[in-house]
């Protein structure tokens, strides 16, 4: 046998690039959100209204063709102050990440809390959205700097306990 | 009573009561997956008057590969709806091993019916490049080698052993594209003689531009029901009566490329010989595998070979073998064909190999 050391590993690099296709809901979205809007589309059968949708109803399975538009304000249903450092962080810890119900929509997201300590963040919490300047808005999500506390009193579980 | 024909694989008679398939284009740019699905179910379902309540289980088959992001197919059950929580599995491969999936369980006797989905877009990204990674990680894969000069090494092996010519791979392909031409979910479809292909340059020697697939977006689903349930649905089921599936070893170079002996197998358990043969729907993506697959399968000169076109006509990743099980019923359905043979294929140079005969009675 030879007297070199065996091989115990190999690098193989590898890289792929790809086209997305955001199709005809999605697309929707992303250009309200060049607008500075969230566009919600409502199912015809359950009548959830949902943002970002991928164009069907995942309980009913049907298309969403109905375009809603959705207000700038939503509730805080449960959230993460993030305190962990790690790769490729942008944003100064700590921080607040919560998912976020906007006023009329059936299906919260994630986004960004600012303009508040991160200590006093709660469940129920009312908030808006601040856009990007007018010259930075894209079709994307970053379009949406963060969110922060409209001054509203908190809502009542009641109204988002369903989303939790 | 109703009737039932005899079965060599399971104890259960599984028929396919409906079958549905996306329009096969170059490049879906307007919908994604979802939005592509959900035309697709609504009609398997549709066209037989159920809805995804009657069905016990889905299983469907993608891969993450092609679309470029995790979890597509997690995802993609949105183009179902599950509420409320269904039974639900997923196979890294073709809608045809998903049908396989729903088939064991099936047997089991639990459920009635099932709802079989696949998808698959040969479009965002270089396909080449994509199914270059479903090989052998080390010595293979890191090479990049692309599909159609693995399928030209057997193609060149073909002609070595004196089994067939570049002619007889045009003949494949005139013929399929020809069949084409009545299918209106065909592709690539055109009337031109074995003479006429043979004048086209080579992509990668021995094969013409002819005997390759085309890059295919496209989707399809299938519903299966057991014993009464699948004749309270469809006035002449295609039952299944055999089914099995094969693999030879992912290492190129040890296999002898110009025989099948996992489709023979995969053949012989599933009980293709046992009687007559009158449709055979085989996915050969590359024209020279149709006549491979043929002798593995020992058709003969009587049976009608891709009616449809087969993969020649359209050959969307994912989803081209289940097709071939979906027009292979449809054969049964129209009276047609009394007996039908599906094949559907993975990997590279016909790796893996999966057998499905069909029965009217």
């Amino acid at each position: 046998m030879s007297e070199r050391e065996p091989v115990t590993m190999m690098a193989a690099p590898i890289h792929l690039d790809y086209v997305f296709t955001a199709g005809v809901a999605q697309s929707k979205n992303l250009h309200g959100l060049e607008e500075g809007k969230f566009i919600g589309q409502r199912c015809p059968k359950c009548k959830k209204v949902y943002t970002l949708s991928r164009g069907s109803c995942p309980t009913d399975g049907v298309p969403t063709d109905e375009i809603v538009e959705l207000p700038n304000t939503g509730t805080v249903t449960t959230y993460c102050v993030v305190n962990v450092p790690f790769a490729g962080q942008s944003i100064e810890i700590p921080y607040i990440c919560a998912q976020i119900l906007l006023d009329g929509a059936n299906l919260s997201f994630m986004g960004l809390i600012q303009e508040m300590p991160t200590d006093e963040v709660r469940m129920g919490m009312r908030v808006e959205a601040v856009w990007v300047e007018p010259d930075e808005l894209g079709p994307t999500m970053a379009s949406v700097k963060y969110f922060r506390p409209n001054g509203e009193p908190d809502a009542d579980y009641e109204t988002y306990k369903e989303y939790l | 009573m109703s009737r039932f024909p005899e079965l060599t694989s399971g104890s259960r008679p599984v028929g396919v009561v409906s079958f549905a398939q996306y329009d096969n284009v170059r490049r879906e740019g307007a919908h994604n997956e979802v939005e592509m699905l959900m035309p697709v179910v609504a009609e398997v379902f549709g066209s037989i008057g159920i809805t995804k309540d009657d069905v016990g289980f889905i299983c469907s088959g993608s891969t993450d590969y092609l679309v470029g992001g995790p979890f597509s197919f997690v995802t993609a059950l949105d183009a179902v709806g599950v509420w409320p929580p269904r039974a639900e599995s997923h196979v890294e491969m073709d809608g045809a091993w998903a049908l396989y999936e729903a088939w064991v369980l099936l047997q089991e006797g639990e459920i009635d019916a099932a709802l079989v989905y696949c998808f698959g877009r040969s479009s965002p990204g270089d396909l080449s490049e994509i199914l270059a990674l479903q090989l052998d990680p080390y010595y293979l894969a890191p090479l990049w080698p692309d599909p159609t000069s693995l399928a030209a090494l057997q193609a060149q092996a073909l002609i070595d052993s004196g089994k067939a010519t570049e002619a007889d791979f045009a003949a494949v392909a005139s013929r399929s594209r020809r069949a084409a031409l009545s299918n209106p979910k065909a592709q690539v479809a055109y009337d031109r003689t074995t003479e006429e292909l043979l004048a086209e340059d080579y992509e990668v020697t021995p094969l013409r531009r002819h005997a390759l697939p085309p890059l295919t977006d496209g989707a399809a689903a299938v519903v299966l029901a057991a014993g009464e349930k699948a004749y309270e649905w469809c006035e002449r089921p295609a039952f299944i009566t055999g089914i099995d599936h094969r693999i030879e070893t992912h290492s190129i170079g040890a296999r002898d490329l110009t025989v099948s002996p996992s489709t023979t197998l995969a053949g012989e358990k599933a009980g293709v010989g046992h009687k007559g043969v009158d449709v055979a729907e085989l996915h050969a993506p590359y024209a020279h595998q149709e006549l491979i697959l043929a002798e593995a399968l020992a058709l003969d000169e009587g049976v009608s070979r891709n009616p449809s076109g087969g993969a020649l006509a359209a050959n969307p990743m994912m989803s081209a073998g289940l097709i071939r099980i979906g027009e292979s019923a449809k054969a049964i359905w129209s009276g047609q064909a009394g007996r039908a043979v599906a094949h559907a294929t993975s990997g590279p140079c016909l790796q893996q190999n999966l057998v499905c005969v069909l029965e009217g009675v």
